[in-house]
């Protein structure tokens, strides 16, 4: 989308600012910049290309989950915690079960499945009836479904002694460690190391499988519907689009993506996190995909690809840079200014409500 | 005659408990749980009138942006942290007791307006969708709030005194003691019935917002934002200012808000530099929800039920949950997730409220219009 238009404005540079976003420029510049400098501060390089490449590799998935629900016209995907909440019942759920290894992570994604199905359906039944305040409402569901979920893992007979408190041997912990389960089982696969630079290549395919999956199905007839629901509404229902249907399928999907984005970020970051530990996580995922070049009724693969590398570089390499030019930890101020700036900027663009 | 009006009474019936299903659904939940809990009568009384004292003044900034019909307003956040900037630099100068929360509050009306008017410039610009876009604002400003408070202060604002400072030489400590006007404005005029105590000045202090919001809903300003809330075009048509109405509406809860919080944290008796407003919002908005109020309709009477029912569920809740499960912490999660899922339910029905009178308005003109075409 913003090539054709970079192309069409090309020499007029306020023409190339404007499509592509004043801030998504500063915020790519800040990035080139930290880049340059790190060497001379003294920050390795090649290991900090090891860790945006690690970190992108966990989060794609989880922006990626944005893309069905904002086609849709569904806006931003701010009920990401319930796609995670469904993970993580997989996720529990397979260890519970007994299930080690490569297979446990296959069985957390069969098992998370028709929850993701099941929550996604009800979510989405209820966004269609709210249109219009989809964003806000879908926030609250998130928050009070993880506040309601925080209650369940106390109360559920979950008994895996690697999983439950030590202690009184009920309810779970609330990280618990994947060793020995599916730590690591995508990024192991064909790792390619070269000197510092390591490159998880499974995981970077098993994102990639799934993009194209959903480049793809954007090109089917549904797919093709799916955009003309969220460009259009009124147009679609003529056309004889069921407008609901599409609507609930999007968020179906963007809640299965969401339930596989959190069991990839658990195999790379080595723990499952429990209780309040998805409560801002969506946040992050929105901003990340606004950065990529998105708006609340616009999404593609590259702007996921784009802003994903885009924000884990800012959060990567700002501690080491900031820390060691100015002797100063300001990388958590700097990440919820350019995050939450960006939501906000995104937020406040014209662009048509569908209705 | 007579089978009229009784239908027309089960229907009034009905709609009472359709607006009122939430404060019923909490009177049956403090119903279950006061017994449970085994706290003694004479103790809740003492706690609800404290909270009430503590948490009224903020709650009540929240009213005037849902008369301009801008919803709830998740950015009196804002407010809050320019209380809190307000105190921190009252106790730097160690102005105590009542004048130092006096010129806190003034200190914080510069910070106020200047983020209100923030606030609602984004606003005007993200309309249709104010409540997420002015909960995205409090963290947004949440993030310049940190750079002030964590790197400026004490480096490039000067901060005298080392007590509240971090160690390191600037940035202000993670809590701030606020002991020399601990409950000042609450024992101002001290005065204890049965042995509950009152805060007589808190209270005369709310009272007197409460007359202003009265006296403020029949201004020329006041009835302006009614217009407004009602129906943006008719009110520009008819010549108002829509956009300067609303942002005036914000500046005014935000300095509302900034009031609010000095007298929050006055009762606390200490400020957590960057925690104290971050539930804020939250808490209060739920408040005033779980008091019968909507999205875009709400009054004083539910403020004052809302604190009540919600603060009675607040400090109950842990205990009954412990003595049903054996296990505190589901007494804990169990009110926060009260109290979202009440923000939800009153977003939810908003919506489909709106929708409905929509669709209706929708059939109303296609009837008009085949009437016209049958003529």
């Amino acid at each position: 989308m913003n090539e054709t238009v970079t192309v069409k404005e090309k020499g007029s540079i306020s023409g190339f600012v404007k499509s592509f976003g004043l801030p998504r420029l500063i915020i790519a510049a800040f990035l080139i910049v930290l880049l340059i400098l790190s060497p001379f501060v003294g920050a390795d390089l090649p290991s900090q290309i090891t860790n945006i490449i690690a970190r992108f590799s966990w989060n794609g998935i989880l922006v990626l989950s944005m893309v069905p629900m904002v086609h849709s016209g569904c806006g931003l995907n701010f009920g990401l915690p319930l796609g995670i909440i469904s993970g993580l019942l997989g996720a529990t759920l397979s260890i519970e079960f007994g299930f080690t290894g490569g297979l446990s992570f296959v069985v957390a994604i069969l098992i998370a499945t028709p929850f993701a199905l099941l929550l996604g359906s009800i979510y989405g039944w209820l966004l269609n009836r709210i249109k219009g305040g989809e964003m806000m409402i879908a926030t609250y569901v998130g928050f009070s479904s993880v506040s309601f979920m925080c209650m369940m893992w106390l109360i559920l007979p979950y008994k895996s002694p690697t999983m439950v408190w030590g202690l009184s041997g009920k309810g779970l912990r609330t990280t618990i460690s994947l060793e020995g389960y599916y730590n690591q089982v995508l990024a192991d696969f064909l790792r390619i190391s070269i000197g510092k630079l390591t490159i998880p290549v499974g995981t970077l395919l098993f994102f990639a499988i799934l993009a194209l999956a959903i480049w793809a199905f954007l090109r089917t007839k549904t797919g093709t519907a799916m955009t003309a629901v969220g460009s259009n509404p009124s147009f679609a229902r003529a056309a004889g689009i069921n407008v609901d249907k599409i609507r609930l399928l999007s968020v179906i999907m963007s809640t299965w993506l969401g339930a596989v984005g959190i069991l990839v970020y658990e195999q790379g970051f080595g723990f499952i996190q429990l209780y309040m530990a998805p409560f801002y996580m969506a946040l992050p995922a929105v901003s990340a995909i606004l950065i990529g070049g998105a708006s609340v009724n616009k999404a593609s693969i590259t702007n996921v690809i784009i802003g994903t590398i885009l924000f884990q570089g800012i959060v990567t390499m700002t501690p080491t840079v900031m820390n060691n030019l100015i002797k100063m930890d300001m990388s958590e101020v700097i990440r919820i200014i350019v995050s939450q700036g960006m939501i906000l900027y995104a937020l406040t663009r014209k662009t048509e409500v569908s209705k | 005659m007579s089978k009229n009006s009784t239908v027309r009474k089960r229907g009034s019936l009905a709609a009472f408990l359709r607006h009122s299903s939430v404060p019923i659904m909490f009177i049956i939940i403090c119903a279950i749980c006061i017994p449970l809990s085994g706290l003694s009568p004479s103790y809740l009384v003492n706690e609800i009138v404290t909270r009430m004292g503590r948490n009224s003044f903020l709650i009540i900034s929240l009213l005037i942006p849902i008369m301009a019909g801008m919803g709830l307003n998740f950015g009196m956040t804002l407010g809050a942290m320019a209380g809190e900037i307000g105190l921190i630099l009252v106790s730097d100068w160690q102005i105590i007791g009542i004048p130092g929360m006096v010129l806190a509050m003034i200190l914080s009306i510069p910070f106020s307006i200047l983020l209100g008017l923030f606030c609602g410039k984004m606003l005007n610009k993200a309309r249709g969708r104010e409540m997420i876009a002015s909960y995205i604002m409090s963290f947004f400003i949440n993030g310049v709030y940190q750079l002030v408070v964590l790197y400026l202060m004490g480096s490039v604002i000067p901060i005298k005194h080392s007590s509240i400072k971090l160690p390191r030489g600037y940035g202000i400590r993670n809590t701030v003691s606020l002991l020399s006007m601990r409950q000042k404005l609450d024992n101002l005029i001290p005065l204890t019935i049965k042995g509950v105590k009152i805060p007589v000045a808190t209270f005369l202090v709310v009272l007197v917002l409460c007359l202003f919001i009265v006296w403020f809903r029949r201004t020329k300003l006041g009835q302006d934002m009614r217009a407004v809330g009602q129906d943006m075009e008719v009110a520009r048509d008819s010549g108002i200012n829509v956009d300067r109405t609303r942002i005036i509406s914000i500046v005014i809860s935000t300095i509302l808000a900034g009031f609010g919080m000095v007298i929050y944290l006055q009762n606390m008796g200490n400020i957590a530099t960057y925690s104290s407003h971050s539930q804020i919002g939250m808490f209060c908005i739920a408040t005033l929800l779980v008091g019968g109020a909507s999205v875009d309709k709400a009054s004083i009477g539910n403020v004052f039920l809302g604190v009540i029912l919600f603060h009675l569920m607040f400090i109950v809740a842990p205990r009954a949950g412990a003595a049903i499960t054996g296990d505190s912490m589901i007494g804990e999660y169990f009110r926060v997730f009260v109290s979202y899922a009440v923000i939800t339910l009153a977003l939810i029905m908003y919506e489909t409220n709106k929708r409905k009178t929509k669709i209706l308005e929708g059939e109303r003109l296609k009837l008009e219009q085949m009437e016209e075409e049958a003529k």
